[in-house]
């Protein structure tokens, strides 16, 4: 069984080996565990840059395999990010305090030493006491089973109660983006409980463990890249056989699913329930990577760009995603953050750091007009990729439809 | 024949149009019945009813031995009851491969995690090796059905009818569009399966009806007007005025 699925299904394979030879040259060129020819930080956004490709495939499921254009993903990777991040941020704070209370003649009881971590998190809101949601902060199990949990369940109600009522297309997107919105700006409050708009900082530190910023960045990679082969081998188990026949089938024409006998809103909340997990557990392993995440973060601009990346790499393709993912937020990285020379045309100087955003909009008209299978649909050009090939033909319902009436009339 | 549908007293109403209008109908088991009538009588909309796209305003629609209401149930439910519709537009899935399509329709458990984790029954590839040959589309099993002709992509379809194996086939015009040889096909295949289960044809040509050799129901403005043999039925006055006169 395992056997054939890999064989029926050999891009798995080829983007699991690419990517181990990728985690290995990477590893072998770090300064945590090899020559150092490539910079920690240098480190760091590649592992950001593997989560980021995690999330985009999830993305990448829900849209462009089974037509739901969500705009909340990116929330969900807010989501984990926030759960593993409070766990980071109270331990870290913990040990400061504690070592900074060894010191003293009497020796702290829990209640003070509890109230120190308080001021100390919440000092910067004017508050010192603990908010009911940090409740389980102080457990790492239990903030990582949040990373799942609360993702997970904010997805299945809000997926129950919108594909219950047969909400679909561009209402179901506003949707999602109203809840991205009103879970962005309910974090912004300062009473939200997790520091308002400073969100959460310090997070590139690992309790408990006396490492240099090198071997950290180093093993976030290796997990980021873990889990990212992991959630592909999952997905494409996901989309492949019979229920990525009836997730495609969904995604062109849900009503005619129905009348075949599938509850259709099920599959959809199935999808919309494990692609949420999935991104979650991205933005655990993300913003460790980052350090800090704050509210803007899971702002509704967020998801745009997850699906401006997947709609750029190639929908209905996991590949897609990745390549889209990855060229997109490095490229980003390299224009924004001052590598890309600016152009002088004489009378302009072109400063990239502001000119990316309209050159990445620019590409996304670009490649929607005149590539819509995206940078993935390359692929196809080599003539060895004919399941996926059948998948993405989908898209072009609507020429289809008119060229077979027309055929009908001939008749 | 055991009753296996009836509705009864059935109406609908559209922004005041009113679609269906206190119609009733009954078919048996095995049965094979033609419904006719001009544009706007409310074939289609009775089709929406049984399958449970359309909710009506009033009325019954009563299923099986037990005279299960399907009015409060959804279309999967229905569907999973063992009524299956065909489209008057051939509907099939035209990204899959016609392999694709009746593995999708064959009749297997329809949960999401039943589908995604035991996605294939033992004697699969057998119905759907039968179901090719009967429908004509062996050696087309792997292309994808977007780049059948119209004729193979209505058999397509009346293929997924059959491997949902229905207790009751809802047929809407199979035989548009069809060239001579495929319409006598296409009848063959019906009355093969009006043998074993209840089929509900809506066709607009009397010809195609004719040679279904079958009760005929006479549709005008949400109500039955006549039924009976076609020959009954063609020589109602009133038929012939509001439909064959014209």
């Amino acid at each position: 069984m395992q056997r054939s699925f890999f064989f029926r299904n050999p891009s798995i394979l080829v983007f699991i080996g690419l990517l181990a030879v990728f985690t290995l040259a990477v590893t072998l060129m770090s300064a945590g565990a090899g020559s150092g020819a490539i910079s920690t930080s240098f480190v760091k956004t590649l592992g950001r840059t593997l989560c980021l490709c995690l999330v985009a495939i999830a993305m990448d499921v829900v849209w462009g395999y089974c037509g739901i254009l969500s705009l909340g993903h990116f929330a969900f990777f807010g989501i984990g990010g926030y759960a593993i991040g409070m766990w980071l941020m109270y331990a870290r704070t913990e040990e400061i305090v504690v070592s900074s209370l060894a010191g003293a003649t009497l020796p702290p009881t829990p209640q003070e030493v509890s109230d120190a971590i308080g001021s100390q998190i919440f000092g910067v809101v004017g508050s010192s006491d603990f908010p009911a949601i940090w409740a389980f902060a102080h457990s790492l199990p239990l903030q990582l089973l949040a990373v799942v949990l609360v993702p997970g369940l904010l997805a299945l109600v809000f997926g129950w109660l919108a594909f219950r009522s047969r909400v679909t297309g561009v209402y179901l997107s506003i949707l999602t983006q109203a809840m991205t919105l009103a879970l962005s700006l309910y974090l912004f409050q300062n009473d939200s409980g997790l520091r308002g708009n400073n969100g959460l900082s310090g997070l590139q530190n690992m309790p408990g463990e006396d490492l240099g910023q090198d071997v950290i960045s180093i093993r976030f990679f290796w997990a980021s890249a873990l889990a990212l082969g992991l959630g592909y081998v999952l997905f494409g188990w996901v989309v492949s056989g019979k229920m990525g026949s009836v997730i495609r089938a969904i995604r062109d024409d849900e009503a005619r699913v129905r009348f075949l006998g599938y509850h259709v809103e099920s599959y959809k909340l199935f999808v919309f329930t494990i692609t949420a997990v999935v991104a979650g557990i991205a933005g655990a392993l993300y913003y460790p990577q980052a350090g800090i995440i704050n509210p803007a973060e899971i702002a509704p601009i967020a998801s745009i760009y997850l699906a401006v990346w997947v709609a750029i790499g190639g929908r209905g393709r996991l590949y897609g995603a990745v390549i889209g993912a990855a060229l997109v937020s490095l490229a980003s990285t390299w224009f924004t953050g001052g590598g890309a020379p600016p152009i002088d045309l004489g009378f302009y100087r072109v400063i990239w750091t502001d000119w990316w955003l309209v050159l990445l909009g620019l590409v996304f008209v670009l490649v929607t007009l005149f590539f819509p299978k995206g940078i993935g649909g390359l692929v196809d050009l080599l003539g060895i990729n004919r399941p996926v090939k059948q998948g993405r033909t989908g898209d072009y319902g609507p020429d289809v439809g008119a060229w077979r009436k027309r055929e009908g009339e001939e008749e | 024949m055991a009753t296996l549908l009836e509705v009864s007293g059935v109406s609908v109403t559209f922004d005041g149009f009113k679609a269906i209008n206190n119609l009733s109908l009954s078919i048996g088991e095995p049965e094979m019945r033609a419904i006719i009538g001009p544009n706007g009588a409310g074939k289609t909309t009775m089709m929406d009813i049984i399958t449970g796209k359309t909710k009506p305003d009033e009325g019954r629609v009563l299923w099986g031995e037990m005279s299960r209401n399907l009015l409060g149930m959804s279309e999967s439910r229905i569907a999973q009851e063992g009524i299956g519709r065909k489209f008057q537009r051939p509907t099939v899935f035209e990204a899959q491969s016609v392999r694709e399509n009746l593995q999708l329709a064959l009749k297997n458990r329809r949960g999401a995690f039943a589908v995604w984790l035991r996605p294939k029954g033992p004697t699969d590839d057998e119905r759907i090796d039968a179901l090719a040959e009967e429908i004509g589309l062996t050696d087309e099993l792997e292309r994808p059905s977007g780049e059948l002709s119209h004729g193979q992509k209505q058999w397509l379809e009346i293929g997924m009818l059959l491997a949902q194996e229905p207790r009751l086939l809802l047929v809407d015009e199979p035989a548009a569009g069809m060239t001579p040889a495929e319409r006598q096909h296409t009848t063959d295949l019906l009355k093969r399966a009006a043998q074993t289960r209840a089929v509900i044809v809506v066709e607009h040509d009397m010809e195609f009806v004719r040679r279904l050799e079958c009760k005929v129901t006479v549709l005008h403005e949400g109500r039955v007007l006549a039924e009976g043999s076609i020959d009954h039925v063609t020589s109602n006055q009133e038929v012939i005025d509001v439909y064959l006169g014209r």
